[in-house]
């Protein structure tokens, strides 16, 4: 009595579905009509056995047996047609409700901001994107298909077997009542185990990566013979909890095989007795036999189907936590401007992630077409700035000002169309080079992409790689290097012509050289742009017309090169420290 | 752990592979009970479920027909006595069956991970880590699969299909051979249907492997996706992915939804088949009824091992693909091989020296050209360079890491080649730039942990390094004190205390060496000032060779060698160097003099300007 109102809660979040059912009604109500008619003819083929066997006792006409053979084919026929169409249909729908809510997590997940992704991690969230979805899919097809056609089966089966004789009928079910508890009982504690299989698996995991990770104090330390130890008791221990799953799990067919042997054994003893006593004819006895067989997989699928209604309901409610999850950056109440000049203004900034301050008043103005620079330690914010004004945060209203007006009031499609933007991070998609150069200009024409890799020095190397520009990144490609990689990140902020180029970083990893003609060649390109260059050296930033120095998330110094170098504060200490690391490297 | 990545990496080997096979049975060989115990039950099941059907057929014939209330009873209590026997049967076999597969499994996973202890550095150097933990654990998995359900398995269906054919060849084998006319049908429709559907879903699993790689690429890009104004088109991408899925799927839907009614409509077949010529046979008195009944439970079972059977060989397949990725690892032979007669002195004197030696991690790339040097027991050395001048080489090479190809290294004037390595590495202590802190506690990470041939300090020894190095009001602080739990490689210390541990963990061994690598992040003054004490401790009465970043640690060096390239290029004392106006004069300038100015201030945060360097 106290189980009872927990499933209703387990289940509800399974509620969530409908609306993804909605469209598939007429179908899902085509289909139950086909597990009825399925389930109707099914049942028929055991009672003309039953006739056919009848008529064996009694004098046997070779005609008519074949008729009644060819009945039970013909039924058998009828019902392989409806049984087609009843899979067909439910499961496929199914899988056209899998497609939608996979495009529906997919676009939601496209609408989320930065703060989203810092909470939950890649790998989080295709977990909810693939096992919790499949735990999902797994109701909608088989759970649902098989509920169905489980529940059409008792219903003409029982009532055919209750019809024949009700005691015989009530007596046979009684193990397979228990085969439906059994299979439920099995399957919650075999997930369990097999959870617990699972966590050591993964200390298992855990143990040899940081055996591998650590190979050097290993072997510093003369590690190995007592790491050889401890792995022998994780080892033992994912012995012995597989094996706690095998003394469970290996009970389970054995244990369906015996129930439903003991529903034959009730029918022989009881069913042969009433033969005996000519209450039940031999054709009866049959039929009875073939209804048990009939019945033994529906029970069991009654059991395993609660279970998997179980586990969706949890994968539902994970899945659910992200589809409710409300963009923190969206548009509201916004009105595009005429056309982004370039203009920016940022006005007492502060800044903070999970509460940890990032970024403190900080305030500057650029005019369009102006080139502003960023120096500062890693950490002192300048990446935050960068993102910030590309909105991937979620920003109070007007601190930051574009063309005089809040960035919140822009629509996010006009101001990110106005912006280049090089993160930190190198990200490329594992496609060709080309259509990572043209990922934000899709219409553009080989010119101008060709263009876009000689102004950052990037398309003789790309020309020498063994397909040139159709030349495949990444895992399935080839590996660029840390510098190609970056320049094509900048190629593609270039060809989008922005108003607004924001390079965070984004000459770390090619070597001086590189550097100076990147620099050099994105002098014109620069031209009536406004520009934001983050970096950490200072031939970078030294032809800019405003360097910043940023610090714990403040201003500290501010100016021109030469003003800095004047002040002799942090800029010039790191101007002085670059020269003499050339001259080391020369030396 | 990493993340997973999602591609199609379905290399999938040869069904059978003779060489292979034979390997893997090899470990069988010490289960030769079990495995015997285990066919013996499979037999015995086997014939239990053929017993069943059979007892029906007597039940009619013999005790209904003739109306022997009391036979029937007794029929069916040996019934049920069948029923029990072979549930007992079955469990025990499934339970020995497993129970060996699993034993397999676990020495299988200890000889791997056995095996990577023995491996040289420049091994793990090659290999990505993520790699070789799926050969220790998901690959072995996979084995465990063709013991435990697969090839025992596969004598199991044989058993249960010959002990069926034998039983109605025994009852009637006319009508036997009848019934037997839909075995082909059936074995052809399986064989078909899995091909078809193994085509299908090898369709499905490019596609929803295609899906997984975009989705993760664009979860991990969705700032690009976003700055970029590429949603539409990312979605219209996923869209149509997810359709080729969908419909790939829909596809194998086909597959199943005529199957099973195939299969239903051979099993009707069947029945309708023994209907009609054992009527004729009934009619002829050839045959009873209670074989008619009989024959329609055997013809039922005729499916079940033929399904089985053939999914075996994707089992075996798989399973061939990952144990020649098992053993591929295994004759990987170590390259740093123990002296057999190695040099083994109770106690050394800490002498290091160093004689020509070229030392290249890839061939033609040289990062050590000749170096020469020698380092009196007791004696602290200093090593200064740039980033990439083979400072960190020199420690690696100490301990044996590598092997070099040219020159000597000799502890004591004996070739670090002909020392015992245990030995050898008892003598020294090293401590690296970035602590590595494994999961366990604060007191496991200092002593680390015991075996035979090497115990791990004793807890009061281990405690009063702690203490001396100034660790101990840190750790004190902590919730348990020592014994408190390490989060994830240590997250939750700053990195000063995480070197403060380092360095009792190898103050605990009471060295004769001390080789350090000084950690170059940025520690506030007053830790600063800790690890500057705790390390003059540490270095106390004993021979040190430290690669520098401290402005203190080359003050107080009796020695400092600048390295350049690969090369040395300078070597003396702090004063000496400085007053040469060379290389030195120069490094110093960049990387220590801030620290000097930074003392003075006390307002710290200097080490950062190295930092600064280390970036470019």
């Amino acid at each position: 009595m106290i189980k009872l109102p927990r499933i209703p809660e387990r289940i509800r979040h399974l509620g969530h579905l409908l609306p993804f059912l909605r469209p598939y009604r007429r179908s899902m109500l085509l289909g139950a009509l086909m597990v009825l008619i399925t389930n109707i003819l099914a049942a028929a083929s055991p009672w003309i056995l039953k006739i056919g066997v009848d008529h064996l006792t009694q004098e046997i006409n070779l005609n008519l047996l074949a008729f009644y053979a060819a009945l039970i084919l013909a039924a058998s026929l009828a019902e392989g047609v409806f049984r087609f169409a009843m899979r067909r249909i439910l499961i496929g729908v199914s899988r056209h409700v899998e497609y939608d809510l996979r495009n529906t997590l997919f676009h939601h997940l496209q609408q989320l901001s930065g703060d989203f992704y810092q909470k939950h991690s890649t790998g989080d969230i295709m977990a909810r994107a693939t096992n919790d979805l499949n735990a999902v899919r797994s109701v909608l097809g088989p759970a649902i298909m098989y509920s169905l056609n489980t529940f059409f089966t008792f219903v003409t089966v029982i009532s055919l077997l209750l019809y024949l004789n009700w005691r015989l009928a009530l007596l046979v079910l009684v193990p397979l009542a228990a085969v439906t508890l059994a299979v439920k009982f099995f399957g919650q504690r075999i997930h369990q185990r097999f959870e617990k299989i699972q966590e050591q698996f993964s200390d298992l995991t855990t143990m040899v990566q940081e055996n591998l990770a650590g190979v050097r104090v290993v072997k510093a330390y003369n590690q190995e013979q007592a790491f050889i130890e401890r792995f022998q008791q994780a080892n033992q221990e994912y012995f012995d909890r597989n094996l706690s799953l095998v003394r469970l799990s290996g009970a389970y067919n054995p244990l369906l095989t015996l129930l439903l042997g003991l529903s034959m054994v009730l029918l022989l003893w009881y069913g042969g007795g009433k033969v005996i006593s000519g209450v039940l004819s031999l054709g009866d006895f049959a039929a009875f036999m073939s209804y048990i067989m009939m019945l033994s997989w529906p029970v069991i699928a009654l059991g395993w189907v609660m279970n998997i209604f179980e586990r969706g309901a949890a994968s539902m409610g994970r899945i659910n936590t992200v589809l409710q999850t409300q963009p923190a950056v969206r548009d509201r109440d916004t009105r595009p401007l005429e056309r982004i000049q370039g203009d920016i203004e940022v006005q007492g900034l502060d800044f903070a992630y999970n509460g940890a301050p990032v970024l403190h008043d900080v305030s500057f103005s650029v005019k369009a077409g102006e080139t502003l620079a960023v120096v500062g330690r890693t950490g002192s914010g300048k990446s935050t700035l960068a993102s910030l004004l590309c909105r991937l945060h979620p920003l109070p209203d007007g601190v930051i000002k574009v063309d005089g007006r809040d960035i919140n009031s822009i629509p996010l499609e006009q101001l990110r169309g106005a912006i280049g933007f090089v993160p930190q991070e190198t990200f490329l998609f594992s496609d060709t080079v080309e259509r990572n150069i043209a990922f934000g200009s899709p219409q553009a024409g080989q010119d101008g992409i060709r263009r876009a890799a000689e102004v950052s020095n990037v398309r003789q190397d790309i020309e020498e790689f063994p397909e040139g520009f159709q030349t495949f990144v990444g895992e399935r490609g080839i590996t660029l290097s840390g510098g190609q990689k970056q320049r094509v990140a900048i190629s593609r902020a270039l060809l989008v012509d922005p108003r607004i180029l924001i390079l965070d970083d984004a000459l770390s990893a090619v070597d001086t050289e590189t550097e100076e003609r990147i620099l050099r060649s994105l002098g014109d390109e620069l031209q009536g742009r406004t520009a934001l260059l983050i970096s950490h050296r200072i031939s970078t930033v030294s032809r800019a017309d405003k360097i910043l120095v940023l610090d714990r998330g403040r201003i500290v110094e501010r100016g021109d090169h030469e003003e800095l170098m004047k002040l002799g504060g942090y800029y010039a200490a790191l101007y002085e420290k670059q020269l003499l690391q050339e001259e080391l490297e020369a030396g | 752990m990493k993340p997973k990545h999602y591609h199609d990496e379905e290399a999938l080997g040869k069904i059978y592979d003779r060489r292979l096979a034979r390997r893997m049975f090899g470990y069988l060989k010490p289960y030769g009970t079990q495995v015997t115990i285990a066919i013996l039950l499979l037999l015995t099941v086997a014939a239990l479920q053929v017993a069943g059907p059979y007892l029906m057929k007597i039940g009619i014939d013999d005790y209904i027909a003739a109306g022997d209330w009391h036979g029937l009873r007794l029929l069916a209590l040996v019934f049920v006595g069948v029923l029990l026997l072979q549930f007992v049967a079955a469990y025990a076999q499934a339970y020995v069956m497993n129970w060996t597969g699993q034993r397999i499994m676990y020495d299988l996973r200890m000889e791997i991970f056995g095996h990577f202890q023995r491996l040289q550095l420049s091994f793990f150097d090659k290999n990505p880590v993520g790699r070789l933990i799926t050969r220790a654990t998901t690959d072995v998995d996979v084995l465990n699969e063709l013991f435990t359900s697969g090839v025992i398995k596969i004598f199991g269906d044989i058993f249960t299909l010959a002990g069926i054919v034998a039983a109605m060849l025994w009852i009637n084998w006319k009508l036997a051979l009848v019934s037997f006319a839909v075995i082909p049908l059936l074995v052809a429709a399986t064989a078909v249907f899995k091909m078809k559907v193994r085509d299908a879903f090898r369709r499905v699993r490019t596609c929803i492997a295609r899906i997984n790689a975009f989705l993760q690429e664009n979860v991990t890009g969705m700032a690009v996706v976003q700055v970029f104004g590429q949603k539409e088109r990312q979605y219209e991408e996923f869209r149509r992915r997810n359709q080729d899925h969908r419909d790939a799927f829909l596809d194998s839907i086909f597959y199943y939804a005529v199957f099973y009614p195939v299969v239903n409509l051979i099993g009707a077949l069947a029945v309708a088949l023994i209907l009609w010529y054992g009527g004729l046979q009934v009619m002829e008195g050839a045959l009873t009824l209670g074989a008619v009944v009989a024959f329609i439970q055997y013809a039922d079972r005729f499916y079940r091992p033929i399904s089985d059977l053939s999914e075996k060989f994707g089992i075996l397949q798989s399973a061939m693909a990952s144990s020649e990725r098992i053993f591929k690892l295994l004759d990987t032979q170590p390259s740093i091989e123990q002296d057999p007669q190695p040099y083994r002195p109770r106690q050394a004197r800490g002498e290091i020296e160093f004689r020509n030696v070229t030392f290249a991690y890839k061939p033609g790339n040289p990062v050590l050209h000749d170096v020469s040097f020698k380092v009196s027991p007791g004696e602290r050395v200093a090593i200064v360079g740039a980033t990439g001048s083979g400072k960190s080489t020199i420690i690696s090479l100490l301990s044996r890491f590598y092997e070099i190809e040219e020159g000597q290294i000799l502890i004591d004037g004996v070739d670090v080649r002909q020392w015992d390595m245990g030995a050898l590495r008892r003598q020294m202590a090293i401590v690296l730039q970035d602590v590595f802190l494994f999961s366990g506690t604060v007191e496991e990470n200092i002593a680390l942990w015991s075996s035979r041939e090497h115990p791990a300090p004793d807890p009061k020894s281990l405690r009063e390094a702690a203490r001396q190095v100034h660790a101990e009001p840190f750790i004190e602080e902590l919730e348990q004190g020592y014994q408190s739990r390490i989060a994830e490689r240590g997250s939750s210390l700053s990195v000063g205390q995480r070197q403060l541990l380092a360095f009792a963990r190898a103050l605990a061994r009471d060295p004769r060496v001390l080789i350090l690598d000084e950690a170059t992040s940025s520690i506030d003054t007053e830790t600063e000032l800790l690890i500057q004490d705790a390390l003059d401790r540490l270095m106390q009465g004993r021979t040190s060779l430290v690669v520098a970043h401290r402005l203190s640690t080359i003050q107080t060096s009796d020695r400092i060698i600048v390295l350049h390239k690969g090369r040395i290029r300078e070597a003396g004392t702090h004063q000496q160097l400085l007053a040469q106006k060379g290389l030195y004069h120069t490094l110093y300038q960049l990387q220590y003099k801030d620290q000097l100015k930074g003392a003075w201030a006390s307002e710290g945060q200097d080490g950062e300007a190295i930092s600064c360097l280390d970036r470019a």
